[in-house]
Order: C-alpha cells, then structure tokens, then sequence
C-alpha cells in the first residue's frame, strides 16, 4: 500500500474517533438506563460509540463513491463519517438542533446523509439488512456497477432479518457487501454466549453467500480484503459477507460502565487500538501528528457550530409526516 | 423501593411459588438494562432466567411453546417497539392459540413491553402501542404506574393464566414508592388516585402522575379534578368511570398515546353510549415522536396541557339530550 492511501485511511480513522470522544463527553447524563440517572446533556438519549471500530469502515467505505449507497446501524456514527458526511452538521444533530442532517428528528440512532449515499443509522437491530436488499435492486434497476454496504453487528446475525436478506440476495445476486462488524458484544451479553456456530461468515457461506473473515483492527487488512469482495460484487458476482473481528471499547451505550466485562481481558483487547496498529506501520510520526491535530480541530469547529446552531421550530413536529392526511393531528 | 425493583421482588416472589414461571429476553442474565432483572438469575439459574439471542420472534413463539406445554413465561422485549419484531407471535399465535384450538391449550405468559415516551430516545424508542394490544381478543393488558401496583398487577398478571401484555412505562423505573407485598391487585380494576367534584380525568401509567400535577393547577383556578388510573386497559374498569361521570358530568381522557384511534377513543365512545357527560380527549399529535427537545416536547403530555383542558371543559355548557 502507498504512503497517501495509508494516510488517508488514518485520517479516516482518527476523525471518527474524535467524532465519538467529542460525541461522549457531550452524552453524560443524556439518557437513563445501565444504573445512570437523566441530567442536563447537550447529546441526549442512548449514544451507541464505535471507538475502538474505526478500520472496519474507514477499510470498507475507501473503496465506497457517492454513488454506492450504505446502511448502518444504532452505532453508525464511523459508517457516516466515512461515507463522506460533514462532521459538522452530524454534530448538530447529535445536539438535535435544526442545521442537523436529519432537522433535529433523528439523532445519533438515525443519522442520515443521502446526499453521500448514507442511508441512515437504524433503531432496530438488523433492519438495515432488508433495506440494503432492496437498495441494491434499485441500484440495479438504474444500471452501472454500484453496490450497497450493509453494515450491521455480531448480535444482529442472531435476527430472522440476517437470514432472510442473505437468502434473497444470494437469489437475486444482488450488488451487497455485508459488513458484520463483529466486536464480540451485544449490549450486556458476550454474544459467543448466544451464537451457535462459527458466526456470520459459515452462515453466509451455508447460503451460498462467499467471503472473508479479517481481523477488524487492522485497516489495512480490513481495505484489502473489502477491495477484493467488492471488484468481485462489480463485476456481477452476486453478494459477499465480510466478517470483520474488533472490539467494543466503550459500553453498549455511552453511560454504561460496562462492568460485566472482565477487567484483564479487556485491558489487553483495547491494547490492540486500531489507530495505533496503523500508526506502528505507517512510521511518519509528524505526519500522523498533524492528522490528529486536523481531526480534533475539525470535531472542535463542529462542536462550535452546534453549540450556535438554531433549535428546530416546534412546528417542525409537524413536517415531513406525510403528504395524504396531514394537518389533521388530534384527529 | 423504586418500580424496576417492585416488579423484581414481585417475580422473584412468583418464581418462588412457582417453579413453572421462567424469564426469557436479552440481558436478564445482566439484570435487564434497567435493573428489573436484577439478581434472579443468580437466585435462579439459567435454565429459569434464559439469556437469550436479539431474536425477538423466537423469544415471544418459543413464549407461545413453553406455556402450551405447561409453563409460565415471563418473556422481555426490552421497550414496546421491539416487540413489534414479534408481532406475528403475540397477535396470531399467543393471543389466539387457546381459542383456535377449541380450549385445548392455553398461553398463560406475561410479555413485557415497556411502553410511552423515552426522553432523547426519538421515534423507534418512544412509542405507546397500547391500542393496538387492546384490540386484539385474546389478550390482556396492563399498565402499571406505581411501584404498588407494578408489583401487585405483575403478581396478579402472572396468576391469571392468559396472555397479558404488560406494559411497564420506560422512564418510571426509578419511581419510589411504598410497597406493600401482601397487597394484592385485581386486573381491570381502576383506582381512584385523587377524588375530586368537577371534572374526572381518565388516564393510566406515566399520565397519572402528570394528572395529579394537573389537578394541583385546576385547583388553583376553582377547578377540582378526580383521576382515575384505570390500572389496566383491558379489561377496563367502566363502571369506575360511568360513576365518575355520573358524579361530575365532565370526562377528559388523556393518555401519552397518539390520540387518533388511541384507547381513549374506546372510553369516549362508552361515555357517548352511556350517559350525558361532556367527554374531551388529550393524546399526543399523531406525529412520530422527535428527537430534538422541542419536537419532543411536541407530543409531551403536560399538567399544564390537561389542567387547561380540564378547565375548558369545566366551563363547557352541560350536554343535554
Ligand atoms: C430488534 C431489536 N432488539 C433489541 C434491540 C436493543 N439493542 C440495541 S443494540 C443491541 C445490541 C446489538 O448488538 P450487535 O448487533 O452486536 O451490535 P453492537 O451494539 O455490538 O454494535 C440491542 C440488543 C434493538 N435495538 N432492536
């Protein structure tokens, strides 16, 4: 790999994560659940951080144009960023405010930038899956070699929805990278404990759906193979899976201590942090410098802007509803 | 003790009795996400407090399977929107199994679905489904608002051997509260929560305590209101409510759900049935709930919100025939 590209997967990287550190300072006490108590926070309700996930896809969407789309999950903070959207006006959004990408309606969990082809952070584990399917229809409909990255967790394989849309893809052999971001944890639970088998690739692969399993710290390894998968989903070869092995740094949400999990193994995991993988085999200390100073710059410019940013007008509750039957609210 | 422990205590209690209720969901192992759980699997195993995959409709249908064949689950689906990933098992299978069977097999399980509006959460975590629940025959349906009545309606839903869906509301966890375990609860009974002369609110789970709030603001403008926590939502406790509204003649029903073809429309069209009051519905817009505080607190329902409906109401000229 050359110096730029390996640069550039770095910066990626370290601008998600300055997203999430910034992000997590500004969530305490924004949401009650995990033993936390409700306070005043710029970014309320549950921030799911992908610290500790940024390779998996700063190395898959580096292969992504505006033109192949994507859908996330409730930890979709690196998944838009790297999509290409502006950290500022995700910024506000986290802090609800009207410049938001989504208006202030949707927040960290359903952050959306279409104009990238980011086509939203979701709620509800494994809805994305079904979305991607149909989007790659459409991207097919319309001609040319785009694809869907479909991003989703270890704990969403778990769900009918991972079964159903492998099937249908592999039927219709649809233009889909699916993109198991596999940190080992499901909110509380090790999902080893609730995963019968060898997990999201032997799955996908007993469907007739090939792929790769990667160690998901290392970006470079994560670029290399997402690049493989995805020359073989544009030339017409159906969908892949890539199974990317990480971590989950933080807690399930931001306000969870995540005390469940064991101490020692969990210091020696985040040893493994991926920005410093990169930085170890990249060797251009000033460089890599600047590149931090850049992204904390760019996450401090955003958090201004969202401090000043206006606060969506009430009436916005009422908008983009529907068109048929509006109006009438109360009945 | 706060309302997550007062429904712990009261389904410890139950395991205690009864060695056929077992809990299945995600993170009961841990507790449940907001402490409901709390110590039962270490009181008692795996095998009875099941930690299960993110596999919504396999959690409620193996429900359906564990109560035909004898025995008494207690299924979690962490807040009421999930469970929509688990509609088909409640709606067409739980719900329906007994009578389509003939009597043959019942689906005695208590699903809990935490229910209404979770602060900063937005639309896919901040929904009131209860309507929908009421609908189905087949089904029961509480909503508990007190720590007392979280632990005696959970209890009495636990014994009552059909498919109740129990909706705890998702920001009451932490309420405190007197608890009386030896205290019973009948399902489909409401209680009065504050007698009043003027107007009778009707309204259940987290709205009962904004009404009492309410009613503190009626009264500083002359007007005195009588909540009503209806406890459970079906069955509904009607004559609790036909007497309010024969003493005040004056019914406002409010809830935290979208108001078109909310439950409240099922009391309305009651109290248009049965007698001369002046009836008036408070629910929130049918917008989905924002995220951003201002559109949040666009479908809010608040003491003020009610007081002002109530006092309305109260100078509203009397229905006559
Ligand atoms: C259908 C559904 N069930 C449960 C939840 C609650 N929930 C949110 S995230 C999560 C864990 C998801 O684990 P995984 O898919 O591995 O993603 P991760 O959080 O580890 O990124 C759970 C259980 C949900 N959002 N949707």
């Amino acid at each position: 790999m050359n110096d730029e590209r390996a640069l550039a997967l770095y910066r990626t990287m370290a601008r998600i994560r300055a997203f999430e550190d910034a992000a997590e300072q500004a969530s305490k006490g924004g949401v009650a659940a995990f033993g936390a108590s409700l306070s005043q926070a710029e970014v309320r309700g549950p921030l799911h951080l992908s610290t500790g996930q940024e390779a998996v896809p700063a190395g898959v969407c580096a292969h992504l144009g505006i033109t192949d789309l994507l859908t996330s999950t409730h930890r979709g903070h690196g998944h838009t960023i790297a999509k290409g959207a502006a950290p500022d006006r995700m910024m506000c959004e986290l802090f609800g405010r009207a410049s938001g990408y989504n208006g202030g309606k949707g927040g960290s969990m359903h952050i959306a930038d279409f104009s990238v082809g980011m086509l939203g952070a979701n709620g509800v584990v494994a809805a994305g899956i079904p979305i991607a399917v149909g989007a790659a229809h459409a991207l097919r409909a319309r001609g040319g070699s785009n694809v869907v990255a479909c991003f989703f967790g270890d704990g969403a394989i778990n769900r009918g929805p991972f079964l159903e849309g492998l099937n249908w893809a592999a039927v219709h052999a649809l233009p889909i990278l699916f993109v198991c971001e596999d940190n080992r944890w499901a909110a509380t639970t090790a999902s080893e404990s609730n995963t019968a088998g060898a997990g999201a690739l032997a799955r996908a692969q007993a469907i007739g759906v090939p792929g790769a399993q990667v160690d998901g710290n290392d970006v470079f390894a994560v670029w290399d193979a997402a690049g493989n998968l995805l020359a073989e989903i544009r030339q017409g070869g159906g969908p892949r899976l890539l199974h990317a092995i990480t971590y989950r740094v933080k807690g399930h949400v931001s306000v969870d201590a995540a005390a469940y999990r064991d101490a020692a193994q969990h210091e020696r995991e985040i040893e493994r942090d991926p920005l410093v993988l990169a930085a170890q085999r990249i060797a251009k200390p000033d460089q890599l410098e600047a590149i931090g100073r850049e992204a904390r710059g760019e996450v401090a410019a955003a958090l201004a802007a969202a401090h000043a940013a206006p606060w969506p007008e009430p009436r916005a509750a009422y908008t983009d509803v529907q068109d048929t039957g509006a109006g009438r609210w109360r009945g | 003790m706060n309302y997550a422990q007062a429904g712990c205590s009261a389904l410890e209690a139950a395991m205690r009795s009864d060695a056929s209720v077992v809990v299945l969901g995600e993170d009961v192992g841990r507790g449940g996400i907001f402490g409901q759980y709390h110590g039962l699997q270490q009181a008692f195993g795996e095998q009875r407090v099941i930690d299960t995959p993110i596999s919504e409709s396999t959690i409620l249908g193996a429900a359906v399977g564990m109560a035909l064949a004898g025995l008494r689950p207690v299924v979690e689906m962490r807040v009421v929107d999930f469970a929509l990933c688990a509609i088909d098992e409640l709606v067409n299978q739980a719900a329906k199994a007994r009578y389509m069977f003939g009597g043959q097999g019942r689906v005695g399980m208590v699903a809990r679905l935490p229910n209404g509006l979770w602060s900063g959460s937005a639309a896919q975590h901040s929904q009131s489904l209860e309507a929908w629940f009421a609908h189905i025959p087949g089904l029961v349906v509480v909503a508990p608002a007190t720590p007392q009545d979280n632990h005696g309606l959970l209890r009495a839903a636990l014994a009552c051997g059909d498919p109740v869906v129990y909706l705890e509301h998702k920001e009451l966890w932490g309420l405190q509260g007197e608890v009386e375990p030896a205290q019973l609860a009948r399902l489909g009974e409401a209680e009065i929560a504050r007698p009043g002369r003027d107007v009778t609110v009707v309204t259940w789970s987290r709205t009962r305590h904004t009404a009492l709030q309410a009613a503190a603001l009626a009264e500083k403008q002359g007007v005195s209101l009588e909540v009503i926590d209806l406890r459970t939502i079906w069955p509904w406790d009607r004559d609790a409510v036909l007497a309010s509204a024969a003493r005040t003649g004056r019914v406002l029903i409010t809830h935290e759900a979208v108001q078109v073809a909310g439950f409240g429309a099922e009391i309305a069209a009651t109290l248009a049935e049965e007698t001369d009051a002046r009836v008036r519905r408070l629910g929130a817009p049918r917008v989905p709930v924002g995220y951003s505080q201002p559109l949040e607190d666009e479908s809010r329902i608040t003491p003020q919100g009610i007081a002002a409906a109530c006092v309305e109401l109260r100078h509203a000229r009397p229905a006559h025939r």
